[in-house]
């Protein structure tokens, strides 16, 4: 700590390259941190995908059904343990501006395959006997202010009902936990009895499987058994179907990567430069120090400190107001689920930091190092 | 300063530094250039010695052996039984730190710290407390007479006020040897004359042993012997 004061004093001494360099860097980390709520609000549902859980989907795509009956051949395939079943809502509340990702799922195999996601006794018990019942996730709960007993009219951009509604009112019946937690789940049945086109058809079976070993198997013999039919099937994990899915929108992860890869290199390049720049600038200082016993080691480590201070500065700044900000929108957009700078993020930022401070710092202080203390003191 | 060293009596007594038989050459380029050859001197405790002699007769290469900021190319540097010239680079840089004080003719402060951050500098090697360190400082300035510019940075200084803050970082760890190369050379006649006021006053009063290289005849009147070097030997020596 006794050296702080004269660490500081050097990097004071031109201020406004101090400032620059700190800029550059707050804007590199903020970039760092806003790109890193964009990666997980695309892929953040893949880290909560089940090991144990298999995706039966339509061979054409998402958007194509298959007929409900095929549950009750799935689950006789040897392995699987429940098939439960989903049919995506495409609900909004009040206004298509605030999407939520409802599905009308059938309640009691949904919790059986899910048991990630919790939800207390006389709630579950709540939502199984009310046909107009729903439970959502903490996340829904708290932005729009929800609680268990409250009644919405939840809003759908692709179903009617045989009056052409687009209006279905639910009753929240409970609130789960664990689990993907921006989720809106209504009764299939509720949603297929009324509405007016696509009845007893599902967009997606979910299969808990005893043995995830088996997995490869048991999608074989699914997708082989509704082979050359009207609606083939394409078996998957559940982790590789959000996968999939994700990269449908393109490989965001490794675009995320290749930005913050060629902005912090750019930063490696700046910060380099302005400490080469400011040793280059007071040889004979780093000379006197020396002469007056500091040694090679304690010059080195001074220089390395001027640099670490300037990236970890900039960096935590930047970081911090990159959160905030994605913190902001997430609130703002809803649609944009789960657009947050995951807190795993904050650690690699810190070593990030911490590299590129030392990286940069690393050619001035072995100049530092090396330097003659007669010679140095000659030529000034 | 507080807690300085025993003060040294104001004569003369025994060896603090005994140069024996160093030789100092440099390569340039093909040509080895010989810049002390084969000198031997012995400065006794509390001594004022001046180093006289022409640009190249080797006068600052010695001040440099003698600080352990160079090492000769053969033969010994003894200070008080130890020969510096077989310590490594951190050995070097530790004794430095605790028994050297270097006075340089442009003064060489940090532009950056003020006055009492620059005299501060030898003692951020010490494990001395911030306090300490604080008070120690005071002395220093005080001794030099500067403890008004404390504060002050070296660019609101004058020539003069910068080299008694030069002299104050030289001091403030209480070194065996201060060692000033051409102290004066960038001062007036008069700021010139205080700074020889000051570097007599630490040599009679505080018994400090003080290597001075000069040009100045008038500067090298106030040692109390003087050496004169030519073409890396020593040529003569006026005893006062």
């Amino acid at each position: 700590m006794k050296y702080l004061p004269l660490i500081w004093a050097n990097l004071m001494r031109r201020k406004a390259r101090t400032l620059f360099t700190v800029l550059s860097v707050f804007i590199a980390f903020m970039l760092y941190a806003v790109l890193g709520a964009v990666n997980q609000a695309f892929t953040g549902g893949v880290q909560l995908a089940g090991a144990d859980r298999l995706v039966v989907m339509n061979r054409i795509g998402l958007i194509n059904s298959m007929p409900i009956n095929y549950a009750d051949r799935i689950a006789k395939v040897p392995g699987v343990a429940d098939v439960t079943w989903q049919e995506w809502v495409g609900a909004y509340f009040q206004d298509p501006r605030q999407p939520i990702t409802g599905f009308g799922v059938d309640a009691s195999s949904f919790l059986e395959v899910h048991q990630d996601m919790h939800l207390p006794p006389e709630q579950s018990q709540a939502w199984l006997v009310d046909k107009a019942g729903v439970i959502i996730g903490p996340v829904l709960a708290k932005r729009y202010g929800w609680k268990v007993g409250d009644h919405i009219p939840l809003r759908s951009n692709i179903w009617r009902d045989k009056q052409g509604n687009s209006t279905w009112d639910v009753n929240i019946d409970g609130i789960y936990g664990g689990g993907q937690e921006d989720l809106l789940l209504m009764h299939y049945k509720y949603l297929d009895d009324t509405r007016a086109f696509r009845n007893n058809q599902v967009g997606m079976f979910l299969l808990k499987i005893a043995d995830p070993e088996h997995a490869g198997t048991i999608a074989e013999q699914v997708d082989g058994m509704f082979a050359n039919s009207d609606a083939e099937t394409k078996t998957s994990t559940e982790k590789a179907f959000l996968q999939s899915f994700a990269a449908m929108l393109g490989n965001i992860g490794k675009i995320v990567v290749g930005i913050v890869s060629a902005v912090l290199f750019s930063m490696l390049l700046v910060t380099g430069n302005t400490m080469a720049q400011s040793i280059r600038e007071r040889v004979s200082e780093m000379a006197v120090l020396k002469a007056l016993g500091f040694s090679r080691r304690g010059v080195a480590l001074m220089v390395l400190a001027e640099s670490l201070l300037v990236t970890v500065i900039g960096g935590v700044l930047g970081f911090a107001f990159g959160a905030m900000f994605a913190g902001a929108i997430g609130s703002k957009l809803p649609f944009l689920q789960g657009f947050h700078t995951p807190a795993s993020s904050a650690a690699l930022a810190v070593l990030l930091m911490a590299s590129l401070g030392l990286l940069a710092g690393l050619l001035p202080a072995t100049q530092a190092m090396r330097l003659q203390v007669a010679a140095a003191l000659r030529r000034a | 300063m507080s807690s300085p060293r025993p003060v040294q009596k104001p004569e003369t007594s025994s060896t603090l530094v005994e140069v024996r038989g160093v030789t100092k050459e440099y390569r340039r380029g093909s040509e080895t250039v010989h810049v002390l050859q084969e000198l031997s001197l012995n400065i006794p405790n509390g001594d004022f010695l001046a180093l006289m002699g022409p640009s190249g007769s080797g006068k600052t290469t010695l001040l440099n052996l003698l600080g352990g900021i160079d090492r000769p190319t053969a033969g010994s540097i003894v200070v008080e039984g130890t020969d510096i010239a077989q310590y490594g680079e951190s050995e070097l840089a530790r004794w430095r730190a605790h028994n050297v004080g270097f006075v340089f003719q442009l003064y060489h402060l940090l532009p950056v710290l003020s006055a009492e951050r620059n005299v501060e500098l030898p003692l951020l090697l010490t494990g001395l407390s911030a306090s300490e360190r604080k008070r120690r400082v005071q002395a220093a300035m005080q001794l030099t007479n500067i403890a008004d510019r404390a504060r002050h940075k070296p660019s609101e200084l004058s020539g003069g006020q910068e080299q008694r803050v030069g002299i104050a970082r030289a001091i403030v760890a209480d070194p065996l040897l201060l060692l000033c190369d051409e102290p004066t050379g960038d001062l007036d006649r008069k700021s010139g004359d205080e700074i020889l006021d000051l570097l007599q006053a630490l040599n009679r009063e505080q018994g400090k042993t003080i290597v001075m290289v000069t040009h100045d005849p008038h500067a090298a009147a106030r040692a109390r012997r003087i050496l004169y070097m030519n073409k890396g030997r020593l040529a003569t020596e006026a005893e006062k």
